[in-house]
């Protein structure tokens, strides 16, 4: 192609015409893009690339917490309440719950798409009030923010989660709300699906934040 | 030109002029919104250092605004606002805010940004940051004094510490952590734009090396910006929620003692320059593409290298991540850990010189055409080069040792992330302004403005250097009975005189810049003689940028003097056929 280095080498000229003639355009090379179709393409990237700049802010945390456990002797780990197992199982079973939703969309079953993004919502809820029972149950114990830095990470790593989530609630939410006014067609699956993305990512995210919290004491 | 069919507006043209000029979804309009911003904070940084100036070559000058003699405490809080400001507001604002919107959308052939009301929402989350920055002069203690870099225990133990450490601190970092969510809106909308919104026939080896410049500046934006967010989030609860992440235990200040215990500052600093390195590229490449770009189209040759050129900013990009640690060699670390630090900082030496001669190449043998934006792009390369030079000293640990803290760190990263940026700028106002305001700006002020600037910045930055290698420390309001420095002062002066010069001299490109919007020489379509797909479209393009049609892309975005072809430069969208190349 002519933004190849050969671009450089000298070659002759033969006025447009003749042999070492090429047809760009018929040169078998669509191009990188094409408008049609790209716009729900273009949502699944944005997604893509929104998760990747999620995971650096949870990395920055994530290097912060294992710095600071080795810093002084101020670190007490915090003993995760056993309400949080049941709050993952929660989130879990969300994201399977979800992923009917999305299949029962493109399958077309509305009553189906219903019930299922009805549980989902139920079930994100569900997570983010555990999660404030989770942390009312801490400060029960005297664990707060400020106790120490491991319970400061506590707060910090779940309370962020959360507003993330609540992200996702909001988007869930929106989705209710297209399909009450009965305009949550396959055309709009799209908007499920990119949902679908960064629900799955959340729960992802949350085991990796438990586990981080429990493993790395 | 051919068309593709089936194009559709993303959202149709607004009416009102709220809708039109304010809260507008129109990547153009967010694009000029950016630069406007950016002049705004361009001119705040600028009078800011103006100050500083006066007060290092007039130590016992009364200014005006100050109550009398500036106090160090005052001094510093302007070092702190100015490199703020200008990092931030300034130099990622109007490459990447400014230029990167109006530009990258009609390069590739789109109609739009992805997602055009994210872009809106960048740019208002980013003027609420500026009017959040900005509102720490006003506030009880003025504004912050912990430097551009927000280093703790200063910047987190609150008013404790000393006047601006307060509500001013804090304001900074909610500033702050608002653009990095800008920053990480905007990034996103780059990056998905660039991928998927390309027309037919422009595959990613026939963007322009502005497109590559944006692209690869995004995908820092977007790992850097989270890590910087996550920082300030830490910072912020250190000051206000009583936390103890980068404050360390035992602290006694003001003779009160902090009970804060147990952090650590340097974690601050690795995560700073986790973010604090890249953002140096972030505010650079994009010039890099704009003077690869105007370079090319000004020699009327090709850009030599166009591979070794996208490889050269990856790579930049990529290894820039890695380097982080050469901002703290004289944080304790340990040798070992500062030579890794050092050969990886080295290497990008390479890149760097790959570019500077791939460069120099494009030129030799050119049938040079020395307008204004020419001349900025070519005083871009010479400033890139010096400032760089410098970077291979400060690379090295055994002497930054002696440097660190030195004016000769303040010559080197003003050269080249400052002064070298901020030519990219201009080259990019000089030679876009027609296609974004349909006039031409005026060549014979643009040379006068360019001509000073070059020499005045030279001037300014130069004696640094010796006053560096003398030992003078930066951030010093004065230094007067300081034995060994009194002799560097009449370098303050003259540095100063010339900062007056060359500030007086940007009042003849606002001029300009004001002047042509509207008495300026109407611009053709394609004034430059230039190949992209701007060039294509009316100056300014209507509001869909392409009448309704999408191009289709048939040639590379560099190709001039193509023996052969019928002018001395072809289309993107040319249908001309041209000699096989292999």
């Amino acid at each position: 192609m002519a933004d190849t280095l050969a671009q450089h080498k000298p070659f002759i000229a033969d006025g447009g015409h003749g042999g070492g003639i090429i047809d760009a355009a018929g040169s078998g090379d669509p191009g990188g893009g094409h408008p049609h179709g790209a716009s729900r393409r273009a949502y699944r990237t944005g997604m893509w690339f929104s998760m990747l700049g999620i995971c650096m802010f949870f990395l920055a945390f994530t290097s912060s917490y294992i710095v600071r456990s080795g810093l002084s002797d101020d670190w007490v780990p915090v003993a995760i309440p056993s309400l949080m197992w049941w709050t993952t199982l929660l989130l879990i079973a969300s994201s399977l719950t979800m992923e009917k939703t999305r299949r029962a969309l493109s399958s077309g079953h509305r009553a189906e798409l219903n019930q299922w993004l009805g549980a989902t919502l139920l079930l994100g809820f569900g997570f983010l009030v555990g999660q404030v029972a989770v942390w009312r149950e801490l400060a029960s114990r005297g664990v707060f923010l400020t106790t120490n830095p491991s319970s400061s990470f506590f707060y910090l790593l779940t309370a962020s989660h959360g507003i993330h989530l609540l992200g996702g609630v909001l988007a869930l939410l929106y989705i209710a709300r297209e399909a009450w006014l009965y305009r949550l067609g396959p055309a709009k699956r799209t908007l499920v699906e990119v949902t679908a993305m960064y629900w799955h990512f959340m729960d992802g995210l949350w085991v990796y934040i438990l586990m981080l919290l429990w493993l790395w004491r | 030109m051919s068309h593709a069919s089936g194009a559709h507006a993303v959202h149709a043209a607004p009416t009102g002029f709220i809708w039109k000029y304010i809260f507008s979804l129109d990547h153009k309009v967010i694009g000029i919104q950016y630069y406007l911003l950016a002049l705004t904070a361009v001119w705040t940084g600028m009078i800011l250092s103006l100050y500083m100036r006066l007060r290092l070559a007039w130590p016992s000058a009364e200014l005006p605004l100050m109550g009398g003699i500036m106090t160090p405490e005052q001094y510093i809080a302007m070092v702190t606002m100015h490199g703020t400001i200008m990092v931030f507001f300034v130099l990622t604002t109007a490459p990447m805010g400014g230029f990167g919107n109006y530009i990258l959308p009609i390069q590739i052939g789109a109609l739009d940004m992805a997602f055009p009301l994210l872009n809106m929402l960048s740019f208002w989350v980013t003027f609420v940051a500026f009017i959040v920055m900005l509102s720490a002069f006003f506030v009880t203690g003025g504004a912050p004094t912990s430097g551009w870099t927000g280093y703790p225990p200063l910047s987190a133990v609150g008013e404790v510490a000393g006047p601006g450490l307060g509500l001013g601190q804090t304001l900074w970092i909610v500033s702050i952590a608002l653009f990095c969510v800008g920053a990480l809106l905007g990034a996103l909308n780059f990056i998905t734009t660039t991928l998927d919104l390309r027309t037919k026939g422009m595959t990613l080896m026939r963007m322009p090396l502005t497109v590559w410049s944006w692209f690869i500046t995004s995908i820092l934006g977007l790992l850097a910006f989270g890590v910087l967010l996550a920082a300030g989030v830490l910072l912020l609860m250190d000051r206000v929620a009583g936390t103890s992440f980068f404050i360390p235990g035992g602290l006694v200040i003001s003779e009160q003692i902090i009970s804060h215990k147990g952090g650590s500052p340097l974690l601050w600093q690795h995560l700073f320059w986790f973010f604090g390195h890249p953002e140096v590229y972030i505010a650079i490449l994009p010039g890099m593409g704009a003077v690869s770009h105007i370079l090319s189209t000004f020699a009327r040759k090709p850009v030599f290298g166009y591979k070794a050129m996208v490889l050269a900013m990856s790579s930049i990009g990529a290894v820039g991540f890695m380097v982080w640690g050469h901002h703290m060699f004289i944080s304790g670390m340990s040798p070992y850990t500062a030579i890794a630090f050092s050969v990886l900082t080295l290497s990008i030496g390479i890149p760097s010189a790959i570019k500077t001669f791939n460069w120099l190449g494009t030129l030799i043998g050119g049938k040079i055409r020395l307008h204004t934006p020419m001349l900025y792009s070519l005083g871009f390369v010479s400033l890139f080069v010096t400032g760089g030079l410098s970077g291979i000293f400060l690379g090295q640990p055994s002497l930054d040792l002696y440097l660190h803290d030195t004016y000769f760190v303040v010559a080197h990263f003003h050269m080249v992330m400052g002064v070298a940026a901020i030519f990219g700028i201009f080259a990019a106002s000089h030679f876009w302004f027609p296609k974004m305001f349909g006039r031409m700006m005026s060549e014979p002020l643009g040379k006068i403005h360019f001509w000073v600037t070059f020499i005045g910045v030279y001037a300014i930055f130069m004696p640094m250097h010796y006053m560096g290698i003398a030992g003078h420390p930066r951030r010093y309001a004065e230094t007067s009975g300081v034995e060994y420095l009194g002799a560097l002062q009449p370098l303050h002066v003259i540095i100063t005189i010339a900062v007056i010069v060359v500030i007086a001299v940007q009042f003849v490109f606002l001029f300009n810049f004001i002047w042509s919007l509207f008495r300026g020489e109407k611009a053709s379509i394609n004034p430059w003689e230039s190949t992209t797909l701007e060039w294509t479209v009316p100056s300014p393009p209507p509001h869909d940028n392409f009448g309704g049609k999408l191009p289709v892309v048939y040639h590379g975005p560099y190709e001039y003097s193509v023996p052969g072809a019928s002018a001395d430069f072809i289309m993107q969208t040319s249908t001309e056929k041209v000699p096989d190349h292999h």
